[in-house]
């Protein structure tokens, strides 16, 4: 996987000259958060194929259960020579190996990975007037260490039992005891350990975040002139600072009780698959807490820098300030808060103590609170604007219209009587894609054909950029939608077959349907990849600040060189000054000194 | 495309997915039986009713914030709107107002659901108050379980109390995969696992319970209509979850079932040893 070779065109003159010592410091083990960044934005891209594939797989298999793919199915499971591959039918272990290894691709190889990894490294010195990270080779560590997990996670499809198969969440003693399933094995272990680097990499890069954000910022930069996506990753980085550590002890504890034989998550007695566990005395719900402790927060880690993009990209292209700068930092900040004391959501069913489940509703509910302070906000900044509907604007638009699918969606599974009914069906797995994809990937996309000329001085094709907006949008509408209304059927989350309940029977025209939709939203993101790969090279160049925006990337070349700025910005205002009447120009960037000199340059941070 | 192409397409979202989920409560062609199963217990109306009034508050704020930004978009577009922007950065006033309108809204969706909650998992039904007299005490005494459900990869299994009322004795009755229960009773079910977990779901009684090894956990119910019914494994428990099913069989009345029981049982002895070879 080669993730750099293509990353810098505007280094590219430079590469004749230069030793293989030099290249590799360059582009390999760089310490330019800039390329850091876009490894971060190639690795991630690429595996946001590998899951999407995965995707398909499931979803082929609640279409046509038991059919043979065609093409791919006699190719990936030909002959019948394991028992796992019959004759060109996906079977039940590969489906579970498939929903599994979806979900932790997405979740720990993309959606985390992109927001911070790449959207975080390369942002966060641009937009405060930095000329790097804090921590430099920290930095450099942070993408270095997603390595073992890459490489963990691709090992346990070729080792027994192809691929880990208990789930994202990895219950145990299902997940630890190696004798409940094929892949309950080295796979687990493998996938253990792979969450346990990607979680050293994510806590070196939040550290760097932090104290960047804290110590670095231009003369000026009031925190409260922050743009919300810095406000937004901050928030993210202490998530990601005082959560991950939990994940990761509970994490190596799984480690310990399949390898060492303690016994934290498995209780005493069990008799799993004819065989008696080695270990024992332990608690299966004590997994679930530690896990939820860190995958609550997780889930905002996940939303709240898509948000504070989509606050950037809106303002910009409704040439109008964003409206409630500071109740939107005090929405992040309270999501970000409550979000420590809602774990529990996720386990209102599983037997833990009833009267948890009240306090845990009642704060679960609250969270709704900042999303619609948020979701009003955006409303708020469009209107009386100058919108225009540009590629990155369309995609912003999208992100506050499926944010308010999902997060209303949220209200249901919160009211803990109405989830014992909808608690993993697919209602649960409607709301997530809400979020996530139809939320956090949209968002993505809208950042990466707003920043693109930023990283490559070269536009994305905006007509092939709105015609891939536009089939996305419809195609994940009829995607992921009708799984509300599978939800309230009560048709169950990750069964292979689920046509043989009378329940459910019926609902396979459904699936067929989404099945059909979802194989359409894959293929359009060819056009996509296209486009960002084409327009790398022969898209239109362009100048320091092509979208006339505010904020302090956009004072810096494109693409900025080693040490980002030419000149030392200065920041006298906030970053969303459009159409202010002190000037004639609709925008007033960060950096522009006022018209009178009498102004004091801005009180140092 | 111009602007008002793309005010349209966001305005379809809101008609769109009110529409299906109105076309599905509808049970209209090409969407029968698309929404909630038909309920079959007594406690489980109250789930139906709170999905349905949390349904229509949402339902409202979807339509609202939907028509809103269609409203913007349709109006705001740079090219036709030739007024100046309107300069603003906040109100505080609107900021106090939504915020303070949904954090009402949730707190009392919140403190609605609380009853409901403690009566599905919290308030176990009783046989009697107990010595003191009065219900809802700590001594009231609670009503024994009817059936102990075993989940392992992947079957369900069942052991009735038998005449006696008490599991765990000579007489218990045992069965695989159908659970058999009266109508009009309010049954407890002790669920357990034997090995990893499982989730005992019940769609038509909007029951759900995880079964998790090592811990007992009870769930209540009364049946309302005699039939088969699905038992599902919610909660994964290895490559076979999928076909962990059970059925559910309700039987019109407390003496078909005490008639059922002894048929079980009596064929259950015949097959099994006697007590005397037994203790040979």
């Amino acid at each position: 996987m080669s993730t750099t070779s293509v990353a810098s065109p505007g280094h590219a003159e430079t590469g004749s000259s230069m030793s293989v010592g030099d290249f590799v410091r360059t582009y390999v083990f760089s310490l330019d958060h800039k390329i850091i960044g876009l490894q971060f934005l190639f690795s991630t891209l690429l595996w946001f194929l590998v899951g999407g594939l995965l995707a398909l797989g499931i979803r082929w298999q609640l279409a046509w259960p038991w059919e043979t793919m065609p093409v791919i199915g006699p190719m990936l499971f030909s002959g019948g020579a394991s028992a796992s591959n019959m004759g060109g039918q996906i079977s039940p272990e590969f489906y579970t190996m498939l929903f599994t290894m979806h979900a932790t691709v997405m979740i720990f190889l993309v959606i985390i990975p992109i927001l911070a990894g790449a959207f975080g490294n390369y942002l966060i010195p641009l937009m405060i007037g930095a000329d790097d990270m804090a921590f430099p080779t920290l930095n450099m560590l942070s993408y270095w260490f997603m390595w073992p997990a890459f490489i963990c996670f691709g090992a346990s499809f070729f080792v027994a039992g192809n691929g880990a198969a208990s789930g994202w969440t990895s219950y145990p003693p299902l997940s630890s005891v190696p004798e409940a399933a094929p892949s309950s094995g080295d796979a687990q272990t493998l996938w253990l350990l792979a969450v346990t680097s990607v979680g050293i990499a994510s806590m070196l890069g939040s550290v760097n975040y932090m104290t960047t954000i804290i110590q670095m910022r231009a003369p000026g930069m009031t925190m409260f002139r922050l743009p919300m996506t810095i406000w937004a990753m901050f928030i993210t980085a202490l998530l990601q600072a005082f959560a991950l550590p939990v994940l990761t002890s509970a994490g190596v504890m799984q480690l310990a009780d399949r390898l060492v034989g303690t016994g934290f998550f498995v209780p005493e007695g069990l008799i799993v698959n004819n065989s008696e566990p080695a270990s024992g005395g332990g608690q299966p719900l004590l997994w679930q807490h530690l896990f939820w402790f860190y995958s609550h927060p997780a889930v905002y880690i996940m939303i709240l820098p898509a948000m504070g993009m989509v606050s950037d990209i809106i303002s910009c292209f409704s040439r109008k300030p964003i409206f409630g700068y500071k109740p939107m930092v005090y929405a992040i900040c309270g999501i970000a808060g409550l979000g420590f004391i809602v774990w529990g959501h996720h386990m209102f069913v599983s037997g833990m103590n009833p009267f948890l489940g009240m306090t845990f509703m009642t704060a679960t509910m609250f969270i709704a609170l900042p999303s619609a302070v948020k979701t009003f906000n955006w409303l708020g900044t469009i209107w009386g604007g100058k919108l225009q509907f540009t590629t990155p604007m369309l995609f912003a638009l999208s992100f506050v219209s499926m944010f308010v699918i999902g997060g209303l969606s949220g209200i249901f599974m919160a009211a803990t009587p109405v989830d014992i009914f909808i608690h993993d069906t697919y209602f649960i797995v409607a709301h997530f894609h809400y979020v996530l994809f139809a939320g956090t990937a949209m968002a993505v996309f809208g950042s990466i054909y707003f920043w693109f000329p930023k990283m490559f001085g070269r536009l994305m094709n905006e007509r092939w950029g709105k015609v891939h907006f536009f089939f996305t949008f419809l195609f994940l509408n009829g995607t992921f939608y009708p799984m509300h209304i599978l939800g309230a059927v009560g048709f169950p989350r990750r069964l292979a077959d689920p046509y043989h309940y009378q329940t459910f029977a019926h609902l396979q025209p459904m699936n067929q349907f989404m099945t059909i939709c979802a194989i359409g939203m894959v293929s359009v993101q060819v056009i996509f990849a296209v486009n960002f790969f084409y327009s790398i090279f022969f898209g239109p160049a362009v100048g320091r600040n092509p979208w006339n925006a505010n904020s302090l990337e956009w004072c810096a070349p494109s693409p900025p060189g080693h040490g980002n700025f030419d000149f030392q910005p200065i920041v006298y205002r906030g970053p969303y000054e459009y159409g202010s009447p002190e000037v004639d120009t609709d925008y007033y960037p960060q950096w522009q000194a006022p018209p009178e000199a009498t102004e004091t340059a801005a009180e140092p941070s | 495309m111009g602007h008002r192409v793309w005010s349209l397409l966001f305005l379809s979202v809101p008609i769109w997915g009110i529409g299906s989920i109105v076309w599905a409560i509808a049970d209209l062609p090409g969407m029968e039986r698309h929404w909630l199963p038909a309920n079959i217990n007594d406690y489980g109306q109250v789930i139906d009713s709170l999905f349905n009034f949390i349904l229509y508050l949402t339902g409202a704020i979807f339509i609202g914030t939907g028509l809103v930004q269609f409203w913007f978009l349709w109006k705001y577009d740079a090219q036709s709107n030739d007024e100046p922007i309107k300069f603003v950065h906040g109100n505080h006033a609107l900021e106090l107002i939504w915020s303070l309108l949904p954090a009402v809204t949730l707190l009392f969706i919140s403190f609605v659901q609380l009853n409901a909650w403690a009566d599905q998992k919290m308030r176990r039904p009783i046989l009697s108050a107990g010595p003191d007299g009065v219900e809802g005490t700590a001594d009231d005494i609670l009503k024994p379980p009817l059936v102990e459900v075993t989940g392992r990869q992947f079957e369900w299994r069942y052991r009735y109390a038998g005449k006696d009322g008490v599991i765990g004795t000579r007489d218990d009755v045992h069965g695989v995969s159908e659970l058999v229960l009266p109508m009009d009773e309010d049954v407890v079910l002790a669920i357990k696992s034997e090995d990893v977990l499982h989730s005992f779901f019940l769609p038509n009684l909007r029951v759900k319970q995880d079964v998790v090894p090592g811990m007992k956990q009870f769930v209540w119910f009364r049946a309302n209509q005699a039939g088969i019914y699905d038992i599902v494994c919610a909660e994964l428990c290895g490559w076979g979850h999928y076909k962990m099913r059970g059925l559910l069989r309700v039987v019109p009345s407390q003496e078909d079932f005490d008639q059922w029981l002894q048929t079980a049982y009596e064929a259950q002895e015949l097959k099994s040893y006697t007590p005397d070879e037994e203790a040979e």
